[in-house]
């Protein structure tokens, strides 16, 4: 069966507002960047376009019918999967590996600057009979409970998530995509307000708007129109029992992390802790906690250990083993469906620029994500050249 | 639903189906604020004015009204900015009696696809696209539709008075023929 690479990737925005463009235009300019770098066509070189998207982030139904034209994709095999971006990753895999498809396209955006309703936006996620008629007053109601359930259970301080905050923000600085950088300190993060107890405004990332195409292809598709395929060595995804059953989760952990981790390495036919075959990873962070949880249920470190690390600057963007060495969502924002595909394109273009730089063995990246609440959903993708 | 009803039946009021054990009610509070981008900006832009806008591909020469940033067939930024006369010709049209819940509606309501007659466009071979308008057709009958007499017909866009103009494709009223 083929390998399956990222060929080339292409971005749009990364702002808090990209008031100028629709998100139809966001989509032509990131997928016309993708396509022009490795000189593909899509009209006639690309096989098949997947879109992840969700009506409630567009405001508008059926949005699939979106998808096709923005991208080169009219008249041609196009599929939608509501999801984030490492979703669509994982089905352009799987097409790849069937043989009939040399090319993919996989496209995400957001938008959330068009959104005047976060909130209302939000609930239309919750149950409907017993979670929304309690209206809770902000959609990070959910992370406030999770982070103060994973401080509990490991008797981690506030100033753990802080130096999270702390490190991503400052790595963040120097990425063209990075717009909510800032060369915040511990204390700035905690005595901001508390939004949620415990987090406060610089424990959440903010939003952005955003729009990322990727192409990938088979091991001879993508040796014919590039020189440095990056392979997906592994991919994984989980969704726990979901939403619907959101009062039955356990609020301290994160198993469809786990999960998908163990899935992404089980097709790597990788084993062991990620930083004995990967050089960096570029995890879910769009809570400060999650950073902290995510290494855990990827099986880097406890999140004792995982603090002791994060204190001896092992996680720095010059650290051991660099963790968001991007800056994160943190730094970069949340953008939706967009969100873990960010990562995955952090994670390839560092591949790509650290190249003969990277430690043999350790010729690999991990990358993390989770699809943001209210959502039990988490993917995992092992990148490696 | 509204109280006053002409079918016959007896009709559930609001706080009847409200009361009722196992029906939970949610109003969605979700508002947006498209951003209408670089070409339907120009083109809503255009509408105030009184003036319907297209774009035109360089590389296959279609005109795109309403305008797109980029031609969907050569996957290609769209160019040149042209402007059209408004005239056109009804593609296709129908009458509708009722909502969307079936009520009779007080006047039926026409709606049509126009054909706008683009400045040195030629339709390529695949016939189903064109530059072209979706709004309400006036000035003709209900018959006209029914009968087909309004297929072909030459129509122009009745356009709002210019103080009442707000830059949205209500700018236009109404298509009506063109009389001759
Ligand atoms: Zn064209």
């Amino acid at each position: 069966m083929t390998r399956a690479a990222i060929v080339s990737a292409g971005w749009y925005g990364f702002k808090p507002e990209v008031g100028d463009l629709s998100f139809r235009e966001m989509m032509f300019e990131a997928a016309l960047r993708a396509y022009a770098k490795v000189g593909v066509d899509p009209r006639k070189d690309v096989d098949a376009f997947i879109s992840c998207q969700e009506d409630y982030w567009e405001g508008i139904a059926i949005t699939d019918e979106f998808a096709p034209e923005p991208v080169g994709g009219v008249l041609r095999p196009t599929l939608t999967v509501t999801g984030d971006l490492i979703q669509c990753l994982g089905q352009a895999v799987m097409l790849v590996r069937t043989g009939y498809f040399d090319l993919v396209s996989i496209e995400a955006h957001a938008k959330p600057s068009d959104i005047l309703t976060l909130k209302g936006v939000m609930d239309m996620a919750l149950d409907p009979i017993y979670l929304r008629p309690l209206s809770p007053p902000n959609p990070h109601f959910l992370a406030g409970i999770m982070a103060s359930s994973f401080l509990a259970r490991t008797g981690l301080g506030r100033e753990a998530l802080a130096l999270v905050v702390s490190k991503n923000k400052n790595a963040g600085l120097d990425n063209p995509r990075a717009s909510h950088a800032s060369p915040v300190t511990v204390g700035d993060v905690i005595s901001a307000d508390t939004v949620v107890d415990p987090l406060t405004r610089y424990d959440i990332a903010p939003f952005s708007d955003a729009a990322i195409v990727m192409l990938v292809g088979g091991e001879e598709a993508a040796r014919k129109v590039t020189d440095t395929p990056v392979w997906i060595e592994g991919i994984g995804w989980a969704t726990e029992s979901g939403t619907g059953s959101l009062a039955y989760h356990s609020w301290d952990s994160m198993p469809s992390m786990k999960m998908a981790v163990e899935m992404a390495k089980g097709m790597a036919g990788l084993s062991g802790r990620p930083q004995s075959f990967a050089s960096f990873a570029e995890v879910e962070d769009r809570y400060s906690f999650m950073e902290l949880l995510a290494l855990e249920e990827a099986g880097v470190a406890d999140p004792i250990e995982g603090f002791r690390m994060l204190e001896a600057g092992d996680f720095d963007p010059n650290g051991f083993f660099p963790v968001n060495p991007s800056g994160g969502s943190l730094a970069a924002g949340v953008s939706f469906e967009v969100t873990g595909g960010f990562r995955v394109l952090e994670a390839y273009e560092r591949l790509l620029a650290l190249g003969g730089d990277l430690e043999p063995g350790l010729e690999r990246a991990l990358v993390v994500s989770w699809r943001g609440p209210p959502t039990r959903t988490s993917m995992s993708v092992i990148l490696g050249v | 639903m509204s109280e006053e009803k002409s079918l016959p039946g007896t009709y559930l009021r609001e706080r009847d189906l409200q009361s009722l054990p196992g029906i939970v009610e949610h109003r969605p509070d979700v508002k947006y604020l498209y951003s209408a981008g670089q070409a339907q900006s120009m083109f809503l832009r255009g509408l105030k004015d009184g003036r319907i806008l297209g774009v035109r591909c360089m590389r296959c020469g279609r005109v795109y009204v309403p305008p797109r940033s980029y031609c969907e067939y050569c996957f290609a930024p769209t160019g040149d900015w042209v402007e059209l006369s408004g005239e056109g010709e009804v593609h296709t049209a129908v009458v509708s009696y009722i909502s969307t819940f079936r009520e009779r509606l007080e006047k039926p309501e026409i709606v049509a696809v126009v054909k706008l007659y683009a400045p040195g466009y030629t339709n390529k071979d695949d016939e189903y696209e064109f530059a072209g308008m979706f709004h309400k057709l006036c000035g003709v009958g209900e018959d006209d539709v029914i009968n087909g007499r309004v297929i072909g017909m030459r129509v122009k866009p009745r356009w709002r008075p210019p103080e009442e103009r707000i830059g949205s494709v209500t700018d236009i009223e109404c298509f009506e023929p063109v009389q001759s």
